[in-house]
């Protein structure tokens, strides 16, 4: 930006944030003290791992066995979860890079959270597949090396595509996030004292904001960003075709990849929500995640929510007008077969409660936000659920139908797994700046010689009076 | 080789700093390092002697070489051990288009990393010739190395525009 129009900053989504050091005092202030409240959800989420990784030792032990997955039904709760945790990813990378390419206003306060979300979304889905296997002291065997007659991988199978998709989006996410806290670890470093000096020293790579540094640094961020855009369309399709290249009746539809798309941000968007409104509050971050930035993803998850209804109604539709029987028959069995419970639960989640949103007042009302968010997660995981289980339960010989019944381990994985995820995110709030600081000085405006910020002249002039 | 100074100059005002890079550049002193809390595009237009990064390059390259080596690996690898199926070609190109892909990204990132980290100097633990921690918190800094002879006179160029701090720092510009 020239400096002539530096003026044109007016229309700011954080208008009480005045000065770039009240930045860095507000948010580095966050990575000094934890808090009772901290430990306490520490402590649970590590009882939670235990129960996790408990669950897991059990399954290693007995054996597969243990999981009510059976034939038919060979998918159930872990498939479920990973799709899960995978979209759950997919709306931090929206935000940090499609945002950014889009040069959204109100994308820097919630960036970095939602970044770091991703990327331990990612890290809670790629247990799932090891878990999944049951043997997983074989899981090496899902890196495409050939077996000892030398025959490769099929690299047709939408389950392999599906490892390429996952590891890329593990590995550029990573690096995505860590790049753009540089600068910021920088800052913390340059705050902070004894061993935790030492450790921003370490992981900020010496970074000093020279200008050779900042120019490749915004290039470089810039074309990562261009390359995140269309990786985090593609992860999903890519876990969608898993599904939709088979001829199961319920799966096989080319709407899969657009309508899981929409899904994972839907569904992303809604934790995004969940995580920031405790964080906010908890560590008094009003200023910089302000009833605006909340608004603004408010209509992300309106938007999205709607494409998922739409989707949802055009499948039912589509059942029907195809004339198909085991295609009819499969959406019939959802409605009102033996997993209706779920079939329900997900449109009321998903399709009825959203519809909230269409209210300004509701939109920017921080605790129906939560609300909802709350309602959302438990509505896509079910999405989830329907499309995995009861298209397994219900295929297309009526001798080889069956039900599914999750077992006690397997839903010990699934809470362990929101632990496993919630122990990186507590962590994360004390080691990173949770918001992003450098970026959030782009939208104040920067000090200037002409009109000094006004908390400084304030602070100036009763001292100046007063001696 | 003559003896040479260095200055480091430590300003409270964004416009300041830029003005002053200009009265360096219109006195003659074209290499000097400027220090941000942020990217903002009005001083690195004024510090930079170089226009485009080679970042791109790097971009360029990892992201062909990444859709390249998709393409050959899943092709090379289906024709190693050719299995007929259905009586279909022995390589499916729009299947592999999907890893062809995936690769494309993950060596396009990754050699960005690089390129960055090449270009940018990164990692740099190198003590601080001239660095000032307020650099990351609010404040712009300016460093100038020039030969004594001329130091007075940058001195007086620096000190024009309000410096909260003008120190004279160990010689090299090696920021």
């Amino acid at each position: 930006m020239a400096t002539a129009d530096l003026g044109k900053r007016g229309a700011l989504p954080n208008p009480d944030v005045e000065t770039y050091g009240e930045v860095n005092r507000d948010i580095l202030k966050v990575l000094s003290r934890p808090g009772k409240g901290w430990w306490i959800l520490f402590g649970l989420a590590l009882a939670g791992v235990g129960l996790f990784l408990g669950s897991w030792f059990v399954q290693i032990v007995r054996g597969i066995g243990v999981s009510g997955l059976n034939a038919p039904v060979g998918w159930g709760v872990y498939i479920t979860t990973f799709v899960f945790w995978v979209g759950i990813a997919h709306s931090g990378t929206l935000i940090s890079a499609i945002l950014f390419l889009f040069r959204a206003p109100w994308r820097q306060s919630i960036y970095r959270a939602s970044e770091a979300m991703t990327v331990f979304a990612v890290m809670t889905a790629g247990l799932f597949p090891l878990i999944h296997v049951g043997r997983v002291w074989h899981a090496y065997w899902l890196v495409p090396y050939p077996n000892d007659r030398f025959l490769w991988p099929n690299f047709r199978s939408p389950l392999v595509w599906d490892v390429f998709a996952v590891t890329t989006y593990f590995t550029v996410s990573a690096v995505f996030f860590y790049l753009g806290t540089i600068p910021d670890l920088a800052a913390a470093r340059d705050q902070a004292r004894g061993l935790r000096q030492k450790f921003y020293k370490i992981v900020s790579l010496g970074w000093r904001g020279t200008d050779r540094e900042w120019h490749h640094f915004s290039k470089a961020y810039i074309y990562l960003a261009a390359l995140a855009t269309p990786l985090v369309l593609s992860v999903h399709s890519v876990v969608s075709w898993d599904f939709a290249m088979s001829i199961v009746p319920g799966w096989h539809t080319t709407i899969f990849a657009p309508y899981f798309v929409a899904g994972a941000i839907f569904s992303g968007v809604a934790m995004v929500i969940t995580l920031v409104v405790p964080m906010r509050k908890y560590f008094g971050l009003e200023k910089y995640l302000t009833v605006k930035h909340f608004e603004a993803m408010a209509k992300l998850c309106l938007l999205t929510g709607s494409i998922v209804l739409y989707a949802y109604l055009v499948e039912y539709f589509l059942a029907w007008y195809s004339g198909e029987p085991p295609e009819r028959g499969s959406f019939w069995n959802r409605a009102f077969g033996h997993y209706w419970w779920a079939n329900w639960t997900m449109l009321t989640c998903n399709g009825l409660v959203p519809i909230m949103l269409w209210f300004k007042r509701v939109r920017r009302s921080i605790a129906a936000l939560f609300v909802i968010s709350i309602f959302i997660n438990i509505g896509m995981w079910f999405e989830r659920f329907v499309i995995i289980v009861t298209s397994l339960s219900h295929e297309y010989e009526p001798w080889a139908w069956g039900l599914y019944r999750p077992s006690l381990v397997e839903m010990g994985i699934l809470v362990g797994s929101f632990a496993w995820f919630g122990f990186w995110f507590l962590l994360f709030t004390r080691l990173l700046p949770p918001v992003a600081i450098a970026e959030m000085k782009e939208v104040v405006p920067p000090p200037l010689r002409g009109k000094a910020p006004a908390d400084e002249a304030g602070a100036a002039a009763p001292a100046g009076s007063a001696t | 080789m003559t003896e040479r100074k260095g200055f480091f100059a430590l300003f409270e005002h964004l416009d300041a700093t830029v003005d002053a890079c200009k009265a360096l550049r219109q006195a003659g002193y074209k290499r000097f390092r400027a220090f941000a809390p942020l990217p903002e595009h009005s001083l690195l237009e004024e510090g930079l002697a170089h226009k485009h990064s080679p970042v791109r390059v790097f971009t360029l390259a990892g992201a062909m070489t990444g859709a390249a080596t998709g393409f050959a690996f899943t092709t090379w690898t289906s024709m190693d051990w050719p299995l007929i199926t259905g009586g279909k070609p022995l390589y499916s190109i729009p299947a592999y288009v999907v890893i062809a892909f995936e690769c494309a990204i993950l060596f396009g990132a990754l050699s960005t990393v690089i390129g960055l980290f090449i270009n940018a100097g990164l990692p740099n633990f190198r003590p601080r010739v001239a660095y000032h921690p307020e650099c990351s918190s609010g404040s712009f800094g300016l460093y100038v190395a020039v030969p004594e002879t001329n130091a007075s006179e940058v001195r007086d160029i620096l000190k024009a525009f309000d410096p909260t701090e003008l120190r004279e720092d160990a010689e090299g510009l090696d920021a």
